[in-house]
């Protein structure tokens, strides 16, 4: 991968001017569709894009200056990483050996978690501990079956460079496989019924409860950079055409993105927050099936038989 | 007031403040009936995130700090405290007519109130309690001057 590859897939697509407004239009999207299914207008599609203007103009409040270093440090990571995350996404033109790497993107994909985690605990307010603890056991529970199912379609297409896998993986195990992944996403975006960690009103703001400002705007562009960085994975995993013809592919890439995001609101509309004992049980039983049904087709489709 | 020219930046952060104000709501004592009809405004019939507004769970995070209630002395403390907590630019409604007027609790010695004895307010919506419609013209108009709004310090609670 050349430098200006390297910097194209950060700087334009898909990573800020492509990720950083198709953040804004799904976060807009799943608000509005909620709206819509709850029987309300909604805000406008581009409500996003004024809540972060807004949380960028406030003035803050002032803070102690060890406790600045990790209300800033931490989201600035997240955000790092999911800006990683989407330039890794063997979507474009600059593909090469080093773009889809799977390990990488798995660590990258860990960290906007991991941030959040830290920083409730960091934050000493009592609801973000609890916010935390809730998010780090769900995360855990949750990548059981995400890992096992990514595995199951490495062993499958026999490599790990995502273009690779969304290629090669046989359907049985793809099928499987993505059903998997597919439960975990609603908990790793926090999503109904896995609000748990950030269940408004209920543990305040959950592990954001401290954040203001800038702060939590950092932290606000940083989940929509998840939700592009999630969906695209799903995208590039489900779909194993490629036209060849970069803009196509881009645009393709989006709407499907958007498919998915419209299928999760739909099913965050229509359910209520589980208990993290529900939760965490639902999680472990489902998608682990799922992805140990992928994990076994795919070894008996490369050890078994011949 | 006539605000001298901005730029077009700061233009776009009042346009993005009068569009997205995030509320904290607060019972300073009240009886449940001023929250009840403020819930109701986020219900379908009502539905005010139209107007970008939503409920936060965080003071931090919120820009219209809505108190209910005549202010307690149990309260009063911790009114002061959450509305150092919310950051500038931010604007005060007050919910029906208890933080008005302390209303049939005036006089009662646990009452510290009115409201703006402890914190200054912005918008008085009156009422016992106000209908989500009162609320929500409240709400509109104290956001209409957020940009505008001087900081005022509440005795230096932080």
């Amino acid at each position: 991968m050349t430098l200006s590859h390297a910097l194209f897939a950060v700087l334009v697509f898909p990573g800020l001017v492509f990720a950083v407004p198709m953040s804004w239009l799904m976060l807009g999207l799943e608000r509005k569709l909620r709206a819509r299914m709850q029987g309300r207008i909604g805000p406008p599609l581009w409500q996003p894009f004024f809540d972060l203007v807004k949380l960028l103009g406030k003035s803050p409040v002032a803070r102690a200056a060890s406790d600045r270093a990790i209300l800033v440090g931490l989201p600035v990571l997240a955000l790092g990483s999911a800006i990683g995350v989407l330039a890794l996404l063997p979507v474009g033109s600059g593909e090469s050996a080093f773009t889809g790497d799977l390990i990488l993107l798995v660590a990258r994909l860990e960290m906007p978690p991991l941030c959040l985690v830290l920083a409730g605990y960091a934050s000493r307010s009592i609801y973000g501990e609890v916010g935390a603890t809730r998010e780090a056991i769900v995360g855990i529970v949750s990548n059981v079956a995400f890992l096992v199912a990514l595995v199951a379609m490495a062993t499958a297409a026999q490599s790990l460079h995502l273009s690779r896998i969304a290629l090669a993986t046989s359907w049985p195990v793809r099928a499987s496989a993505l059903a998997a992944i597919l439960l975990c996403l609603p908990a790793k975006l926090r999503l109904n019924p896995f609000s748990l960690a950030n269940a408004e009103q209920e543990i305040l703001a959950g592990p954001l409860t401290e954040f203001d400002g800038r702060r939590l705007a950092l932290w606000e562009l940083a989940h929509g950079l998840e939700w592009v960085a999630l969906a695209g994975v799903v995208t590039t995993l489900a779909m194993p055409v490629r036209t060849g013809i970069a803009i196509v592919d881009a645009l393709g890439f989006a709407l499907a993105s958007l498919v998915v995001v419209a299928a999760f609101t739909l099913l965050a509309a229509a359910t209520a927050r589980l208990k993290l004992a529900q939760a965490t049980r639902l999680l472990l039983r489902w998608p682990t099936l799922a992805a140990g049904v992928a994990l076994t087709l795919a070894l008996v489709g490369r050890y078994g038989g011949h | 007031m006539t605000a001298p020219e901005r730029g077009i930046f700061l233009r776009l952060v009042d346009h993005a403040r009068r569009r997205s104000a995030w509320m904290f709501h607060f019972n300073a004592g009240a009886c449940n009936g001023c929250d009840i009809e403020l819930v109701a405004c986020l219900s379908p019939r009502y539905d005010i995130e139209q107007a970008g507004i939503r409920l936060e769970g965080s003071p931090r995070h919120a820009d219209v700090f809505c108190v209910s209630g005549p202010v307690t002395r149990a309260t009063h403390e911790a009114l002061r405290t959450i509305y150092a907590q919310l950051p500038d630019p931010k604007v005060v409604v007050a919910l029906g007519s208890c933080p008005a007027t302390c209303n049939v609790f005036a006089g009662s010695p646990v009452v510290d109130g009115p409201l703006d004895r402890i914190i200054p307010v912005d918008i008085y919506v009156p009422g016992c309690p106000p209908r989500p419609h009162a609320i929500i013209e409240g709400i509109s108009r104290a956001i209409e001057g957020i940009g505008v709004r001087q900081p005022l310090d509440a005795g230096g609670v932080r």
